[in-house]
């Protein structure tokens, strides 16, 4: 999967939970999803579950800490399903 | 493992915002807990004057109380020795419910609840609750995170 379709498609799980719509307007991989989207610690977890489901792949719980920015996110993803 | 007993005497609500009596199953599936609404709860007097009826927020937190503190507390125990357990407060993060009936003063109720996902101190369970012929009151899901009380 091209990381632009990644992209994407993150972007698409991080809608429902982003509290500031200014960011998630100016999206990119630099955004962190607590500091700018104002995603909060119990909905993380709601996001990486939803990223195991939609890609089909399993998030340790180390490789979750480890995402902060949308880019993050990208790029384990990317790395579990090449 | 901590006993239904134990896991009892670890739920931080106390009277009069305590609304579990006891807990008729606990498993790392499922909890079952029950209440019985006094007749002289404070809310009542409010709720409504001369009409009495159990609001439908105390009814998410009875739901709440055994199917995120008590099962929270539950599986938490399977993970740390019980003087750890008791440094962890759940904290309510959000829910989605519908409610079917209203329950009066002196109804005992039964809350069903059977998880969902427990991952990283976040629990999300399916609840019900019925009155006890098992008349469905109110049901849906209800999540809740384990943080350490000091944070909280």
């Amino acid at each position: 999967m091209e990381n632009q379709d990644v992209f994407d498609k993150v972007v698409e799980i991080l809608k429902p939970f982003a509290k500031n719509e200014e960011a998630l307007g100016n999206i990119s991989l630099e955004t962190s999803l607590q500091k700018d989207l104002e995603v909060n610690s119990a909905r993380l977890v709601d996001i990486v579950l939803e990223i195991e489901d939609s890609f089909d792949i399993e998030v340790s719980d180390d490789d979750a800490d480890g995402v902060n920015t949308v880019g993050d996110a990208v790029k384990l993803i990317v790395a579990a399903t090449s | 493992m901590l006993t239904a007993e134990e896991v009892l005497d670890l739920i931080p609500q106390q009277p009069p915002f305590r609304f579990i009596d006891r807990l008729v199953e606990l498993s790392e599936s499922t909890a079952v807990g029950e209440y019985t609404f006094r007749v002289d709860e404070n809310f009542y007097q409010g709720h409504f004057p001369g009409n009495p009826v159990t609001p439908g927020v105390i009814l998410v937190e009875t739901m709440c109380q055994t199917g995120l503190v008590a099962m929270g507390i539950y599986l938490l125990g399977l993970e740390l020795p019980r003087e750890e357990v008791a440094k962890t407060i759940t904290l309510f993060t959000d829910a989605e419910v519908e409610f079917a009936r209203v329950v009066p003063p002196e109804a005992t109720v039964r809350v069903t609840a059977e998880k969902l996902f427990w991952r990283r101190r976040k629990l999300k369970s399916k609840v019900t609750l019925t009155l006890a012929d098992g008349t469905y009151v109110a049901g849906g899901t209800v999540s809740g995170m384990g943080v350490s009380r000091e944070q909280s």
